[in-house]
């Protein structure tokens, strides 16, 4: 184990870089067919998953002390204002639905008509990716078991949190909408104009987005709302959910769009709950569904494009920038 | 036989660290950096036995770490990062008895190399989260608070790597 001659230990140095440099290789060429890596990674994520929960379910305690003190009464209460948010959750999805049915264009989304509403599954964050990584991404504690699929639409009581990217049994990883990776299709409930929301990359705080119009004519105003836009087939986000409100606009000549600054409305800083919308999988199947079937991060989708199934059908956004494509 | 066990007794060792990192540690984040505790353990494993050893243990946790959830990143890129991290490390350290200042330094000089080299891989690949303001940001960040940390961590760390150690040693 400790080599005394120098070769034998640069054998090992060059040995150990190119094995690092191998997994960097077959992982970074990782495309909608997944990558060589994915099973080492579902095996890590499906041991580490629930050892994480429990780590997290052991401190919570502590780090909750200065919240309520462990009296049952303040238990009760902390779930009864639990219960409330995810009344209110589910209130504001329908009425989410109902501005998108109010617009004619959207009317042929009667399939989400006749549902009853979305079945949320709740989720406590257990683990948080650290800034050293350069991702906003956080694990939370539900899993396939939960129904929990990739691309399915995280939210929680203030708005849109982000997407799962990929799920175990026990445990499943958020992408946040402010990660620099992330792209949301967004609307203005002002003027129903479209537009992307891309995040900004922050690692700390609540982090922002820039959005930016397709409709480089319409030009945002600070307050002005946003919503989902939807993607086809619900996924990885569903149609009309609060993301946030415009702080500023910008406008420079060199660019065609208009973007502006969007603070989201959930607060990055202090993720607790969240809500997973689970029923998705009613969705008629698609390359989407598929992508879901199989479990991991090549549902990470790249580049659907628009459906040509209609004059009215909404235009499909994809969840994430092709890999390096940068800001 | 006791090597396996040696080996095990390291990987509980790595396990245990990512998990207090992701899930405990995330809540002390400054600036959304929290204390590179898997760093902290391959710098003590270079203190206490070298380069070769402290590369080995740089690839597996850094490995444990590419992978476990909520990574999201490339994976190998924290692999290779503690990689050179022990190497290097093991290469620095002084001869004789572990000393204050000296294990301050090399967790900086840790800290510096493993963020940075992440960083660049990160930019190498054009994952859009690795901006060089961000780089910036985050790697003095990081060097400071792992530094802080040091106290409460690499003593702990080293006496367990001391007590995996083969009576033979040279």
């Amino acid at each position: 184990m400790q080599p005394t001659d120098p070769r034998v230990s640069r054998v090992l140095l060059g040995f150990l870089v190119l094995a690092s440099l191998t997994i960097i290789t077959l992982d970074a060429r990782r495309d909608t067919a997944g990558s060589p890596v994915d099973p080492l990674r579902t095996a890590t994520s499906a041991v580490l998953g629930p050892v994480e929960t429990a780590a997290a379910s052991l401190a919570r305690p502590i780090e909750a002390i200065p919240r309520y003190f462990g009296d049952v009464r303040d238990l009760r209460r902390h779930e009864a204002q639990l219960e409330a948010t995810n009344a209110a959750l589910k209130q504001r999805l329908r009425a989410g639905r109902a501005n998108r049915h109010r617009s004619a264009e959207l009317q042929r989304i009667g399939v989400f008509a006749s549902r009853t509403g979305y079945s949320i599954a709740r989720a406590q964050v257990v683990a948080i990716g650290p800034a050293q990584a350069f991702t906003r991404a956080v694990t939370v504690d539900a899993g396939t078991n939960d129904g929990v699929r990739p691309n399915q639409t995280v939210v929680n009581a203030d708005g849109l949190v982000g997407r799962i990217v990929s799920a175990t049994a026990k445990t499943a990883t958020v992408l946040l909408i402010v990660d620099g990776k992330s792209v949301v299709g967004g609307r203005l409930t002002r003027s129903m104009e479209l537009g992307l929301l891309s995040g900004e990359g922050d690692l700390s705080g609540s982090g922002g987005l820039k959005l930016s119009l397709v409709d480089h004519t319409v030009s945002p105003r600070p307050g002005d709302v946003v919503v989902t836009w939807g993607s086809h087939g619900g996924a990885p986000y569903l149609p009309g959910i609060p993301v946030g409100s415009v702080v500023s606009v910008h406008s420079s000549p060199a660019e065609l769009t208009q973007t502006a600054e969007v603070r989201p409305y959930a607060d990055f800083s202090s993720l607790d709950v969240v809500g997973i919308v689970t029923s998705s999988t009613s969705h008629k199947p698609s390359s989407t569904a598929n992508n879901a079937m199989s479990g991991s991060r090549q549902a990470r989708p790249t580049a659907r494009s628009a459906r040509p199934t209609g004059g009215a059908a909404p235009p499909t956004v994809s969840g994430a920038k092709p890999k390096g494509s940068g800001r | 036989m006791i090597t396996a066990l040696r080996a095990l007794a390291v990987a509980v060792l790595v396990v245990v660290t990512v998990t207090l990192q992701v899930s405990i540690f995330s809540s002390l984040s400054i600036g959304g950096v929290v204390p590179d505790l898997v760093l902290l353990v391959v710098v003590a494993a270079a203190l206490v036995r070298g380069p070769d050893y402290a590369a080995l243990v740089g690839f597996a946790a850094g490995l444990v770490l590419d992978l476990a959830p909520p990574a999201d990143a490339t994976a190998g890129r924290w692999a290779l990062a503690f990689v050179i991290v022990g190497y290097l490390i093991g290469l620095a350290r002084p001869e004789g008895d572990i000393s204050i200042v000296n294990t301050f330094v090399m967790v900086a000089a840790g800290a510096f190399i493993g963020t940075s080299v992440y960083a660049l891989t990160g930019l190498v690949l054009g994952d859009p989260g690795v901006t060089v303001g961000a780089a910036f940001r985050v790697v003095p960040l990081t060097v400071v608070y792992d530094v802080v940390i040091t106290p409460l961590v690499v003593p702990l760390v080293v006496l367990l790597f001391r007590r995996l150690e083969p009576i033979e040693r040279w």
